[in-house]
Order: C-alpha cells, then sequence, then structure tokens
C-alpha cells in the first residue's frame, strides 16, 4: 500500500537513536556491552544511587561530532540538561540529555534519489534501563508486575532529529538505510537495529496535498527493522486518511507499532505527555569543542557513502544500469565497495568486479568470513582472463572465505579447475551437436532458448569446467 | 584537646589512638543521650580502626596529618555499608556500597570516623528539627536549636564529643550551626572539597566544610579534605591550598569591608561583636573599610528558587524501586507516589513541590531563569566589591539560636536565618563563621568572613587574628 | 519580567502528580498559601530588570571536564540487590507499569 487515496500527502519526521560504540558509558566506567548477566554492569553512578556524580566519556564526545559532521552539522558549545520524568528504567528519575544547546545543530542528509533531508538536530543523551513485563500477555498492558535490568542505563547515544521532509514511506526506510550506512562509516556505531544499537521513532502526519497545512501528527515507537519502518508508516498515513475521509480527528499521541499484528495502537495521549521540565545539568559542566579538536576529527573521517556511491557509479564508465545502480548500493552499505575499487584499479572491469563482489561475495562474506582486497582481485583477473568459469570461480571463492584466505590458483588447482584447452572443448560441441540434430536445427533456425539448453550439455560433458563465454562462442560459430 | 596535637601525640607515639577514641566514646556516652547529636556511633569500627593506627605507629609507618582523631560525619556523606539516610525515613536503613571521597580521604589521613551526625532532613532546614531522628540541641544551652542544617555536626564539636566534624553547606548549613554552637565552620570555595558521595540537596551550591573546635583545626581539615577528584565534573583541578603553615602570617595590609548588608537586620549584641571583630583585625594591621552590596538582598529570594529547583530534580530518585523505603501499591505510579509521600517530611514535601512548580512549563523564565540572571547579578556585584577589599567582614546570623520548636510552623521565618550565609553559596565563595562572644544570655555568636574563590588561606589567617584577639 | 499570576490551590495539586507526592486537601491548602508566601517574597526578583545578564549555569567557568573511555570495576550485584525493597530474576522488582512510556 504504497499510495495514499486521492490527494493526500503524507509528512513524516523521523527521530533516530544510535547507541555509540564506546568501551564505557556515557557518565561512568561500566562497561558499555550488549547483554550479559542483568545488573552486572552497573555502579553508583549508572545506578543514579544518593551521592554519585556523572563525569563525560570524551570518545563519546568524540563519536558524536564524528555523526555531526558526517551529517553537515553545525558543531557547537553545548550544555546537558536534565530531562525529569518518572520511570522505572530511569535510575535518577531524569535523563541526562541535551536541550536548547545540542553539540550538532542544523545539518542535512542526502538521499541517493537527490532528495535532501533537514537534520535538525544529533544531540548526546543516556539511554535507559530495560524492562521486562511478568504475567500477562508480556507486553507492557495487562503485564502483572516487571523486572527492571540498568546494565544498558547510561549506554551512550546520540539522537538524529530529521526535519519534517520525508514524503512517503518508501522515502523514510531510504532515509533510515543511509543513516544507518553513514553511522557505521564513521564508526560511531554498529547500525545493528536487531539489537536495539539504532531504533527508530516516527512522527507521521497527512494533509491534502503539497500545499495545505501540517495535519496533527502522531509518534509512532518501536520500529525495530528498516520494514518496520516503512510497513508502520504506510499504515499510520492510511489510518490518519481513513479517519478524516470519515469526518474524524486525529488525536496527537503515542502510538506503538505492533510487527505481528501490522497495526500501531495508542501507547499515551498527549494529555498524559510529561512536563519535562529541563534544566542545565548543574553536575556537568558544558562542552565546547576547539576547532582544532573539530577540525582532526574531520580529517580522520573516511569517505561517506554518497561518495562512495559516486565514485562507483564513476568506475562503471557509461551510465550505470539500474541493477548496477542496485549493486552499487548494496555494496556500498555492506561496506565491501573497496573490493571493486582495487579489482579496477588493478585492471579488472569494472561491472564484472561490481557484479561478483555484489553477488557472490556478499553472499560469501554474509556469514561472518573475511577475505583480504588483493585475493579477491587475483580470482577476478583469473576469471576475467579465462583462466577458470564464472561457476568454478564461485566455488573458489567460498573456499578462499572459508579458509579466510589463499593462493587462488593453488585452490583452484586443488579443485581440478585446470581450464580446458580449445581442442578438447571444439570436440565436446562437435559431440553435443551430434548427439541431439533435431534441438540443434531448432537453434541454427533461431530458437535462442536452446543456447542454455546445449551450455548446459556441454557443461555436463566437462564436469563444469569448460569457460561458459568459450562454449558461448563456440555455439555461436558453428551455427553460422 | 585540639586535633593537631592529638595527631601530632598519636603519629610520635606519646599518645594510643585506642585511648583517644575511648575518650570520645566516653564523651559521648555522658553527653549525646541528652543532645542527640549523633544518629549512629561506631564504636567498634573506631576501636578497630585505632588498633590499626596504633600499630601502624608502632611499625613507624606513615600515619597521616590526623592520626587518631575521632570525627563525626553528616548523615548525607556515604560510608560504604553504613546506614546513610540523610535524616529520612526515604533512605531508612540504606546502605551505600561505595565510600564518598571525603570518607576515603580522612581514612587516608588516619581520621577515625566514630559517628555519624544528625541532620535536618535532606539538609533542608536550619535548626535540625527536620530529622527522622528526632531533634538536636544545642550544646551551650538544651532548650535551644544547634543551628542547621549540619547541627549534629556542630553540637558534637560544641560539646566536646569529637574535635573535628563534616558538615555540608548549601546556603549556611555550616556556618549557621558553628555560629549557634559557638565553634569555627568553613564553607570552601565551590569545586574544592569533591561532592562525589555527598548526597546531593542543590548540586550547584552544595559544598563539603570542616567544622572545629579553633580554627587551626579547622584549617587542617579542610587540607586533609581538599584536591582535585577526578570522579566529581565541578572539581576544581588546583593544587591542594597550604592552609595550617600561613595561620598566623596575620593581617598586615588586607583590606577588609565592613559590609553594611551582612550587618543590617542582626540583633545589637550580635551588630557589637562584629564591630569588635573588625577592630581586633584593625588593630593587628588590616584596613577597615565600610561598604555595602545591596544587590545581597536578593539572595535569599534567588536562593529559594534556584536550590528547591534543583532538590526537586535530586530527590526525584527516591521513588521505591531501587534502595530506600517502598509503600506497596497497585501500580509503579502509586507506588512511587505513595511511597514518597510517606518517605519525606513536610519541609522536604514543600521544596520539591516549589521547585518542581518553578520549573514547570509556563513559570521557567519567571521563576527559575530570572533567579539564575540574580545570581549572575550577585557574583558581579561581588567581582566588582573584591576589586576594592581582600576580605569582607559581616554576621554569620541575624540572631543567636532560637528556642527548640520556636520556628517550626512558619517556613518563611525559619528560610530568613540564612539571609546573611547564602549569597556565598550563589557566588561559589568560600565563607568562615568563627566564635566572636556571646549574648547576654550566653549563647554564642559567630561572625563572618567572606573572600572571593580559593582565598581559604586569607580568611582563615583573618579567623585567626580574631579568634586570637579574643582569647 | 512580569509578575507570574499567583498560586492556585489547583496548581499545587497539579504539581503534586508531577512531583509523586499525594497532597491531602488540608495539605494542598497549607501548601498553597505557603509556597504563595515564598513566591511572593521572589516578587522582588519579578522588578528587577536583569535582561542583559546571562544565566547562570555554574558557578564555576570550567568547561570540557571529560575523562578517558577505559572500563572501570562495577559493583557487586549481590551488595547493589540486597538494598533493593524487591528483586526478582536478579533484577529490580516493580509493580505493574500502566500506559506510560518515557
Amino acid at each position: 500500500m504504497a499510495e495514499l487515496p486521492d490527494d493526500w500527502e503524507m509528512v513524516v519526521g523521523l527521530e533516530v537513536h544510535t547507541e555509540l560504540a564506546t568501551a564505557t558509558k556515557l557518565f561512568c566506567g561500566c562497561a558499555n556491552a550488549f547483554g550479559g548477566e542483568p545488573n552486572t554492569n552497573v555502579c553508583p553512578v549508572c545506578l543514579g544511587l544518593p551521592g554519585s556524580l556523572p563525569v563525560l566519556n570524551e570518545k563519546a564526545v568524540e563519536l558524536a561530532i564524528r555523526i555531526g559532521l558526517a551529517l553537515h552539522c553545525q558543531i557547537a558549545p553545548s550544555v546537558f540538561a536534565r530531562k525529569n520524568y518518572f520511570y522505572p528504567d530511569q535510575p535518577k528519575d531524569y535523563q541526562i540529555s541535551q536541550y536548547d544547546k545540542p553539540i550538532n545543530g542544523i545539518g542535512h542528509l542526502d538521499l541517493p534519489d537527490g532528495t535532501r533531508v533537514l537534520v535538525e538536530r544529533a544531540h548526546m543523551e543516556e539511554d535507559t534501563g530495560k524492562t521486562t513485563h511478568l504475567g500477562g500477555t508480556g507486553r507492557i498492558h495487562g503485564a502483572d508486575e516487571s523486572i527492571v535490568d540498568y546494565n544498558r542505563a547510561g549506554v551512550p547515544l546520540v539522537e538524529i532529529v530529521s526535519g519534517p521532509d520525508i514524503r512517503s514511506a518508501e522515502q523514510a526506510r531510504r532515509y533510515a538505510a543511509e543513516l544507518r550506512s553513514i553511522l557505521i562509516a564513521t564508526g560511531a556505531s554498529d547500525g545493528r537495529m536487531e539489537e536495539g544499537s539504532m531504533r527508530v521513532d516516527a512522527n507521521v502526519s497527512v494533509r491534502r496535498g503539497p500545499d495545505a497545512p501540517f495535519g496533527t501528527r502522531c509518534e509512532i515507537k518501536n520500529l525495530n527493522s528498516l520494514r518496520s519502518v516503512q510497513r508502520a508508516i504506510d499504515h499510520e498515513a492510511l489510518r490518519q486518511v481513513m479517519l478524516l475521509e470519515d469526518g474524524q480527528a486525529i488525536v496527537q499521541e503515542t502510538r506503538h507499532w505492533d510487527e505481528d499484528a501490522g497495526r500501531t495502537q495508542t501507547l499515551r495521549s498527549k494529555e498524559e505527555a510529561y512536563d519535562y521540565r529541563y534544566f542545565p545539568e548543574p553536575d556537568l559542566v558544558p562542552l565546547a569543542p576547539s576547532d582544532e579538536q573539530i577540525d582532526a576529527i574531520r580529517a580522520s573521517l573516511p569517505a561517506m557513502p554518497a561518495e562512495r556511491r559516486r565514485t562507483l557509479v564513476a568506475l562503471m564508465g557509461e551510465q550505470a544500469t539500474e541493477s548496477q545502480a542496485d549493486q552499487i548500493a548494496s555494496v556500498v552499505d555492506q561496506g565491501i565497495d573497496r573490493y571493486v575499487i582495487a579489482a579496477a584499479a588493478a585492471g579488472v572491469a569494472a561491472p564484472l568486479a561490481l557484479a561478483r563482489v555484489a553477488n557472490e561475495l556478499a553472499g560469501a562474506l554474509s556469514d561472518g568470513g573475511h577475505l583480504d582486497e588483493d585475493t579477491m582481485v587475483v580470482l577476478l583477473q583469473m576469471e576475467e582472463a579465462g583462466e577458470v568459469s564464472a561457476t568454478q570461480s564461485k566455488a573458489v571463492l567460498a573456499d578462499l572465505v572459508a579458509d579466510g584466505g589463499g593462493d587462488p590458483r593453488a585452490v583452484a588447482k586443488t579443485k581440478g579447475f585446470e581450464q580446458m584447452d580449445a581442442g578438447a572443448l571444439d570436440a565436446v560441441l562437435d559431440a553435443v551437436i551430434a548427439e541431439n540434430r533435431d534441438a540443434w536445427q531448432r537453434y541454427v533456425e533461431g530458437d535462442d532458448k536452446l543456447t542454455g539448453f546445449f551450455t548446459g550439455k556441454v557443461m555436463a560433458a566437462t564436469k563444469g569446467q569448460a569457460d561458459g563465454k568459450a562454449v558461448n562462442a563456440g555455439l555461436r560459430q558453428r551455427r553460422g | 584537646m585540639s586535633a593537631r596535637r592529638i595527631a601530632a601525640e598519636v603519629a610520635a607515639g606519646n599518645r594510643r589512638a585506642t585511648e583517644v577514641v575511648e575518650a570520645s566514646l566516653a564523651e559521648i556516652s555522658t553527653h549525646d543521650g541528652e543532645l542527640h547529636a549523633f544518629t549512629e556511633v561506631h564504636a567498634e569500627a573506631a576501636r578497630e580502626a585505632a588498633r590499626g593506627i596504633d600499630a601502624a605507629v608502632a611499625e613507624g609507618r606513615d600515619v597521616g596529618p590526623l592520626a587518631g582523631v575521632p570525627i563525626g560525619v553528616k548523615d548525607n556523606i556515604c560510608q560504604r555499608g553504613r546506614v546513610t539516610s540523610c535524616a529520612s525515613k526515604i533512605l531508612d536503613g540504606w546502605r551505600p556500597p561505595y565510600d564518598a571521597t571525603v570518607v576515603r580521604s580522612l581514612e587516608a589521613a588516619g581520621a577515625i570516623i566514630i559517628g555519624t551526625t544528625n541532620m535536618d532532613e535532606f539538609a533542608m532546614g536550619s535548626s535540625t528539627e527536620n530529622s527522622a531522628y528526632g531533634p538536636t540541641k544545642n550544646p551551650v544551652d538544651h532548650s535551644k536549636v544547634p543551628g542547621g542544617s549540619s547541627g549534629g555536626s556542630a553540637a558534637a564539636v560544641g560539646a566536646g564529643m569529637v574535635p573535628l566534624s563534616l558538615g555540608s553547606d548549601t546556603g549556611g548549613s555550616i556556618r549557621q550551626p558553628a555560629a549557634f554552637c559557638g565553634v569555627v565552620g568553613v564553607k570552601p570555595t565551590y569545586g574544592l572539597v569533591s561532592r562525589y558521595g555527598l548526597v546531593a540537596f542543590a548540586s550547584s551550591l552544595d559544598q563539603v566544610g570542616p567544622f572545629a573546635q579553633s580554627v587551626e583545626d579547622a584549617a587542617l581539615l579542610l587540607e586533609v579534605i581538599a584536591g582535585h577528584d577526578p570522579l566529581d565534573s565541578t572539581s576544581l583541578d588546583v593544587p591542594a591550598p597550604m592552609l595550617v603553615d600561613r595561620l598566623d602570617d596575620g593581617v598586615g595590609g588586607l583590606r577588609v569591608g565592613l559590609c553594611r548588608d551582612l550587618i543590617e537586620g542582626a540583633s545589637p549584641e550580635i551588630t557589637a561583636a562584629v564591630t569588635a571583630s573588625a577592630e581586633l583585625l584593625a588593630a593587628a594591621g588590616a584596613e577597615i573599610v565600610e561598604m555595602s552590596i545591596p544587590e545581597l538582598h536578593y539572595g535569599l529570594s534567588a536562593y529559594y528558587l534556584i536550590a528547591p529547583a534543583e532538590a526537586s530534580s535530586n530527590l526525584a530518585r527516591y521513588d521505591g524501586v531501587r534502595y530506600g523505603l517502598r509503600v506497596d501499591a497497585a501500580n509503579v505510579a502509586e507506588m512511587n507516589a505513595a511511597s514518597r509521600t510517606a518517605g519525606f517530611g513536610d519541609e522536604v514535601k514543600r521544596r520539591i513541590m516549589l521547585g518542581t512548580y518553578a520549573l514547570s512549563a509556563g513559570y521557567y523564565d519567571a521563576y527559575y531563569a530570572q533567579a539564575q540572571r540574580t545570581r549572575t547579578l550577585i557574583i558581579n556585584a561581588f567581582a566588582d566589591a573584591y576589586r576594592s577589599v581582600d576580605l569582607i567582614l559581616g554576621a554569620t546570623t541575624p540572631t543567636t539560636a532560637f528556642g527548640l520548636g520556636a520556628k517550626v510552623s512558619d517556613p518563611m521565618e525559619m528560610y530568613l536565618s540564612d539571609v546573611f550565609t547564602i549569597p556565598t553559596n550563589l557566588a561559589g565563595h568560600p565563607a568562615i563563621s568563627v566564635p566572636a562572644g556571646s549574648d547576654a544570655a550566653g549563647l554564642p555568636i559567630g561572625v563572618q568572613l567572606l573572600g572571593p574563590a580559593l582565598s581559604e588561606e586569607r580568611l582563615l589567617r583573618a579567623a585567626a587574628v580574631i579568634e586570637k584577639g579574643r582569647s | 519580567m512580569s509578575d507570574p499570576t499567583p498560586l492556585s490551590a489547583a496548581d499545587v495539586a497539579k504539581v503534586a502528580v508531577l512531583a509523586r507526592l499525594n497532597l491531602t486537601d488540608e495539605e494542598v491548602e497549607r501548601f498553597t498559601g505557603q509556597l504563595a508566601s515564598i513566591l511572593g517574597h521572589a516578587a522582588d526578583l519579578a522588578a528587577l530588570d536583569l535582561s542583559a545578564l546571562k544565566v547562570t549555569e555554574h558557578p564555576l567557568e570550567l568547561i570540557n571536564v571529560l575523562r578517558t573511555d577505559e572500563v572501570r570495576p562495577s559493583l557487586d550485584r549481590a551488595e547493589v540487590l540486597s538494598q533493593a525493597p524487591a528483586v526478582a530474576d536478579h533484577r529490580f522488582l516493580v509493580p505493574q507499569i500502566v500506559g506510560e512510556e518515557g
């Protein structure tokens, strides 16, 4: 349901929380670790014990600035503030966050299709503990009791707030995906949504056409995959349109996305909203990174995904095809574009390198394997020179990744992938044609679908050792 | 006997720490049933620590500048494994799993924590009557309050049960009870003494400081607890002050401002004591300048918005979830409210309410922000004043100790007893209250010396001149 | 800065909810009077024109107080949980959380 009925338009802004990849928490020396025995990574500070005081982690500041620079934000002197609200997962019953003076001010993020989305701010704050609901359904509604683990309390977060610039659920998904790639590229986060290290909330409203004023918005929480982001926003926008077309009003509220049921439901209405009573955190002093520090961080930033995509597009020579564009986005997203760049630099045709990296290598590495760039380049050169067939190349690659490296030629030899000489292939081709005269006649008369049939017969006869390209060339030559 | 002499004799092996501790325990058992300065006495732990000091002396090891000196520690300073309750029912029985930095400093210096001292609940009060443990009495006159909020610490030193104690001062909570009990009390520069482990009342104002029977002992204790602490972001990274060795350097050449705004409204006997102190300083070579800082009059109003605002947030964590009192209820929100309602006393509730209101939507600018701008006004006024004087002299309190129960029904009347001490806290500056005689009823009078940030050495020198001049 | 509107009993009741304190009607009435008196005293501040002054956020002029990203020992869990009013499965146990969320 990508389309809203009639002239309705959705207006979406995203708030993305990302955990920072530090060794310790934001304000204390407890380990910033996922999982672990409950309440073992806790100390007076992150438990909010009376008398404890926060001290800011310098690495968290550096990573926050990396995010800000990658999003073209204004890096500014900042002040931490207390956001006051009672909740059992909040050990002090206030959260140390940044309010009117965030570390990263206005910036932007460009989507792959060129759309520019405003980034209003990207500020630092501490994470909460984790509440588990007992009894009832295991969800918050209907639970009898809850238990709290404070291991996550105080883990450093950066919250990236977009402007209301997003106009479709698909665009929201792309924004989240692009932001995720950027966060990974900066080294600030591992971007793992399934582990909660990147969490997305969406503010959704609808209006009649692009010139109408913004409608009443709802905030949707619990979007923990890119798929949820898209589905939930589509669902929520349609829900709002249906209510409005029915003459009802939208109630400003926070809604929870239920992935299994595929719908949103009320979590808290605005009447229950908190008065957060923000005020400057007196236990911390202001943060004012120097220009030198900011410049040094900027100099250490690697190329961001948009720039890396442009590099690959340029390597494709002429206009990249749609499938190549997808492959480019995919390899950049996975951080394996460096293989394509290395292969192209070594003279391998860029489209071949892109195709093999996007498909075969990505598949082989998906289970957490490793391969150095030079080894991949050598394998691609062997395939390009016809030393191994595409099928053989894939088998060699699987072995190389499984072993964490090796000499591609030695692996090919062990597997018996010595290329057939031309004479032997000619003999097999002639034998196959002789055994399938009727089919050959139809092929000669123009039935191209039979190319695959003959190639398959030759491959079977040679146990896969023939080079596919050489087989095709031989068939075309005999067809006349 | 003075702390400095005890430490010197213990370190020299001329006196055993175990004897010092027994003498202190004997004083406590004689007086504290009546005075109630202590919420808990750590007799066995103190004896054991004293044996450790004696053994170290016997082995010729370094025992520190407070070797064998018994000390009382206010009930809002965390002592690992010992009840630290801020004299509140909400923290009844709470045993912190960690020590405050100042507690570590005391132990490293060889001091022996002999007991935990009584206070107004969460340091909110000026009489030590707002305590879940019941009130402490003034050692000079048992019908009077000892002042507050560090009344237990002041009374313990005033009665001679311990030579030293630690208190905390947010708006006068060390200096006012020091004046009422006839002892020396110092509120150090904000950031000079670590707040790590001091249970927060108002974070931007709180500071730990010493009580002693003499300026010299106060200086000795302040040297021990001062210094940079990486666990406190607001701790100043400056060298530890040298105070004791400079105490006899006098006040020759110092300009001391006799500040009208810190005297007006004080009783005639207190005013006379301030004048007499000025004369002592002049006789010792200081130049006395009459001056006025009218902006100080706004201090009380600003303080009673800023301190409750911070307190309302600092005290949110007492919610019945992780430690302290829980009153069961059907859901978390009701449990939080039931626990807090049962656990906090009236004064604490009043200030939480006031602070919550001052920070709430629609009122923040009118109250909290305006109070913080007033704070800037006072800081600037002090800065101007210190361009022409080195120190400021005034009264510590408008009156001497008042009767138990006299002000409990009128919060505003109680707040006014801090009118002279509050401005210093707003500015983050140091100040000292030093005994300066007594009134017709025999109740102690304190005079107050104020100085700019990190002027402790100068302040204590001047206080020593007043102390010596009176003896 | 204009004088804020006077404090009402309704304000006090609302603030009590925010602060999670249960007040009886008598307490609401008493606190309204006492808080109004204290805020009335603060009216002298409202009369000041301080628009040219910055807001003091800290009595100190410190900036950039940071620590290195090094792991320090955490607390012993048994000691931490020994202070809790209620515990289940090594976690802090609380009653039902009703329709609210941070």
